[in-house]
């Protein structure tokens, strides 16, 4: 069974992924991208302004707070019995964002905890921006959610005084209550629900706001919602919908992006038992997008049969035009670019001439490879016809372009799709594109019935989108004090927008402001320069981003300075940071530096902030003590999804090269946090991430295919190898909030690299620190 | 061809083909889905149900090679060490997504059956075979530590 008619919408002008949504993850598509963008740029934004304006929220006073609609009755419902039910409409992906977005509205309404109950918001754009990555959820939706919850407080405070004759000044709220404050009489919210729902909305200017000390869990650590189903096997993640009827398929994917599907001889996998179905799926074409990658779906009654179904399968693949992908060659060719001028990206004094004149210099190539993000729950997706409405149940983190991508794949309005997210089972920014959904959708309408696609961990690896291979080169020139006079730094590596836009063959404003335009260092002559290197498998965005490689070199080679000026690296850290001021890329040619799409008068970027928590870190570690033979401290800072982050490192390194952790302790400023507990774990989780892969976190590819398979050739970090302790300390702050889920990555490689240097003398300047060329360095619990 | 099997203390009888591997069994025939599909190959211990009170990784083990075993998974464990588990897990939230969490749970508990004070290094060599994406590492020890000071 072929799947031809989709064919036909498998063309670019068909193809409406909403990618300004999409790509919004790093913010909005640059000015130049735009101009450069496809026809289905276009139309994915027409599309998306469309359903903005016949479905989105009517003009009215709470519709168009800061950060979107705060109507109450989109947010939250209080049924008659007290509970309160509050609306999520970000995806959870452990990051605990129900739990945040509960504590905001229902701190604001003064409800009960134990009453608050979530509603997982399907994709719409009533909610605004639903796209769960960025690690913006609570920067996006603090000031609007506060105002939703104190806007229904304010209501039922109305309705609690109407029904005592008196004025609202003589009804005070207690969790859960208004109380007449002269008879002392209590109304329960559930009582009052009603009326207040009847009454007019508050304007904004009248909303009354708490005042920070009036806090109930808003910076307090609130327990999760999700972790006591959790304990117990319970809670719906994409891999387990369940549906009346439904099918599993699973899909044999073309090894090369862009290969195609040749001759299939489907006899075998017929037999096996338990196979429905063969659906051949539509060859992907140029731009990748989030589009499926083509191949051949076999469907059964149950996963496993659907397994061996497609391990029977007799499949021609056709090269395509990533054959000529292999990774020395492709690693070669980036450092013989950065060795060359390029691209002039931000410009201060003249960084290569005061280097040409220079007595003492040094130059350091960095590199580090592709890697992916493998969340416990591969990606899967449910998908239901009735009629010719869609109806999709998927591990997504961004409900709303998984809604415009299938609509746009499929050749249907929006409003014929439903989308609802689950739980998801990690993400790390995979579950961003919903390829996987539209292999659900396609497969589901030709047979027929309700079909789960579940990807098995050697699809998730070898067909992903892949975080960015890079090579960094750093020249810079020190006086005769070892100060840093000048200093160079270019930047190669195949951007994010090639998987929009096939004609992009060198990074942008996009990434280079993640870690390397926002360099905080005061040095009189900077210059940062990118380079060509055309994309050969889809990249993608991946926990923190460019800030991986970029906090590698610039955090590198900031110690090897040190090192050569013979100083302590957590002082001459700081003395590159110089005195507390604030920087603007922007003013120094980075036209384009977007800020994580902050303001930079609301989210300035400010040295003062960076080197404070360099000192803490630093305080926190005893940086400076006695050391045990083979140990060593290393030191690294980062400012990324506008929070900063500093982790000091300890190694240990045995006789025979074996490293262990010994301790990790890690600094952050991430303005106002709505959750102390579950920020720590994300700054845990964030570095470990970081240092897990750092260790041993590495895709490379021959022939346009990539050379990894599952966990045993793809490694992750299990317990025996991770810290033996970690402490977090995040700095009380009245700053607007900032990201939490991503920015513990950035630091964790350099701050690791720079202690092994320190406990060896050994410069890990390639990543990761045990690749398979590495023969000194092992992990060994 | 049906074979019966004994799934937290109650019989089921499952009709799957042969060899089918205990995880799709519980999971897709069953609907029992609190133990998790990760990796196919027994390397990250996300299916890990207990066999006799053993954990042991259900997604390479043939549903019908189980007939008289004893199965327990993350939904029917209970006892002294599985309560003392969930209450330190649910104490410091050691979750993130989850998503792994049965089988570091079922873990967990089958290493405090058998040790009530585990070191460090006894909870490295149990709890090595589960991988955590998340890296919820430094919680999961000390959640163990909790619960067995609890016992």
């Amino acid at each position: 069974m072929f799947l031809e008619r989709f064919q036909s919408n498998n063309r670019d002008e068909g193809v409406s992924a909403k990618p300004a949504q999409s790509i919004d993850t790093l913010h909005t598509i640059s000015r130049r991208h735009f101009l450069v963008g496809t026809g289905a740029l276009a139309l994915g934004i027409t599309l998306a302004s469309r359903v903005m304006a016949q479905e989105g929220p009517a003009p009215g006073s709470l519709a168009a707070v800061a950060g979107g609609d705060a109507t109450p009755s989109l947010w939250v419902s209080i049924e008659s019995d007290g509970t309160v039910k509050i609306t999520c409409h970000r995806s959870e992906m452990g990051q605990q964002v129900w739990t945040s977005m509960a504590q905001i509205v229902a701190d604001e309404l003064n409800a009960e905890w134990d009453k608050v109950d979530i509603v997982q918001a399907e994709g719409h754009p009533r909610y605004g921006d639903q796209n769960t990555d960025g690690s913006r959820s609570v920067r996006f939706n603090f000031h609007r959610l506060r105002v939703a919850g104190a806007a229904m407080r304010s209501m039922l405070r109305q309705a609690a005084a109407a029904q005592w004759n008196i004025g609202t000044d003589n009804v005070r709220s207690e969790p859960g209550y208004m109380v007449n404050k002269a008879s002392g009489k209590r109304l329960g919210y559930g009582e009052l629900a009603k009326a207040a729902g009847k009454l007019p909305l508050p304007a904004e200017a009248d909303v009354m706001l708490k005042t920070r000390d009036q806090w109930r869990y808003i910076g307090k650590p609130v327990p999760s919602l999700t972790v006591p189903k959790i304990t117990r096997g319970e809670g719906t993640f994409g891999i387990d919908v369940d549906r009346p009827g439904m099918v599993y398929a699973v899909v044999a994917h073309p090894p090369q992006v862009f290969g195609s599907t040749g001759s299939v001889n489907e006899a075998k996998a017929r037999k096996v038992p338990g196979v429905l179905d063969v659906v051949k799926l539509p060859d992907a074409t140029p731009p990748a997008m989030f589009k499926p990658l083509g191949g051949v779906a076999v469907v059964a009654t149950d996963t496993w049969s659907a397994i061996q179904g497609r391990q029977a399968l007799d499949i021609e693949w056709k090269d395509g035009p990533n054959a000529v992908y292999n990774s020395p060659a492709y690693r070669k060719a980036m450092q013989e670019t950065g060795r060359k001028p390029g691209t002039e990206q931000l410009n201060r004094g003249d960084a290569v001439g005061a280097i040409a004149k220079a007595e003492n210099t040094l130059t350091a190539e960095y590199y580090a490879p592709h890697l992916v993000h493998t969340p416990m729950e591969p990606p899967c997706a449910t998908a239901e016809w009735n009629d010719d409405h869609l109806t999709c149940w998927a591990a997504v983190q961004d409900p709303q372009t998984t809604r415009n991508t299938l609509a746009g794949f499929l050749g249907i309005e929006p409003d014929r799709v439903t989308v609802h997210p689950t739980w998801l089972g990690g993400a790390f920014g995979r579950k961003s594109k919903p390829d996987f959904v539209i292999e659900a959708a396609l497969i589901a309408r030709e047979v027929g019935k309700p079909v789960k696609v579940t990807w098995t961990r050697e699809d998730d690896i070898k067909h992903g989108y892949y975080h960015s291979v890079s090579c960094q080169r750093f020249e810079a020139a020190l006086d005769d004090k070892g100060r840093c006079n000048a200093w160079l730094h270019r930047t190669v590596f195949p951007s994010i927008m090639s998987t929009f836009n096939p004609a992009v063959d060198e990074a942008g404003g996009l990434e280079l402001g993640l870690g390397a335009t926002d360099n905080p260092y005061y040095i009189p002559n900077l210059r940062l320069e990118s380079g060509k290197a055309p994309a050969h498998l889809r990249i993608g965005w991946l926990r923190s981003v460019s800030n991986i490689y970029h906090a590698f070199g610039v955090q590198s080679f900031a110690a090897e300075l040190a090192h050569a000026a013979g100083r302590d690296p957590k002082d001459y850290l700081l003395e590159l940071i110089g005195p507390d001021r604030i920087i603007d890329p922007t003013k120094e040619g980075a036209e384009d530096y977007a800020n994580y799409n902050a303001s930079q008068s609301e989210y300035p970027i400010s040295t003062g902030r960076l080197a404070h928590v360099v000192k803490v870190a630093a305080k926190m570690a005893r940086w400076g003590r006695k050391l045990p033979k083979g140990h060593g401290l290393g030191i690294a800072v980062h400012r990324s999804f506008l929070s900063y982050i500093a982790t000091v490192v300890e190694v240990a390194v045995a006789d025979d090269g074996a490293i262990t952790i010994p301790g990790v302790w890690l600094a952050a400023d991430a303005g106002t946090v709505v959750n102390p507990r579950h920020s720590t774990a994300q700054l845990e989780g964030g570095t470990l991430y970081g240092l897990s892969n750092a260790l041993y976190g590495e895709i490379t590819v021959t022939d346009g295919a990539v050379d990894q398979s599952n966990f045993p050739n793809w490694r992750a970090m299990r317990m025996s190898e991770a810290p033996r302790a970690f402490e977090v300390n995040i700095i009380e702050s009245n700053e607007p909030p900032a990201g939490i889920g991503e920015p513990g990555t950035p630091p964790a490689a350099p701050a690791l690299t720079n202690a092994i240097f320190a406990a060896t003398g050994m410069r890990i300047r390639d990543l990761p620190v045990l690749g398979p060329n590495r023969q000194k360095l092992k992990l060994n619990p | 061809m049906s074979v019966k099997l004994n799934i937290n203390g109650k019989t089921h009888e499952v009709d799957a083909a042969k060899g089918t591997p205990l995880l799709w069994v519980l999971r897709d025939h069953l609907k029992m889905t609190g133990t998790k599909f990760g990796c196919g190959v027994a390397q990250c211990g996300a299916c890990t149900v207990h066999i006799d009170g053993t954990p042991t990784r259900s997604c390479v083990l043939p549903h019908d090679a189980l007939a008289g075993r004893e199965i327990t998974t993350i939904e029917g464990k209970d006892g002294t060490a599985a309560d003392a588990v969930r209450t330190a897990w649910i104490d410091i939230d050691v979750p993130q997504c989850g998503y792994c969490q049965s089988g570091q749970i079922l873990a967990a508990t089958a290493l405090l059956e058998s040790n009530k004070k585990p070191t460090d290094a006894d909870i490295d060599n149990a709890m090595s075979g589960n991988i955590c994406r998340c890296n919820s590492y430094m919680s999961i020890r000390r959640a163990i530590k909790n619960a067995a000071e609890s016992l």
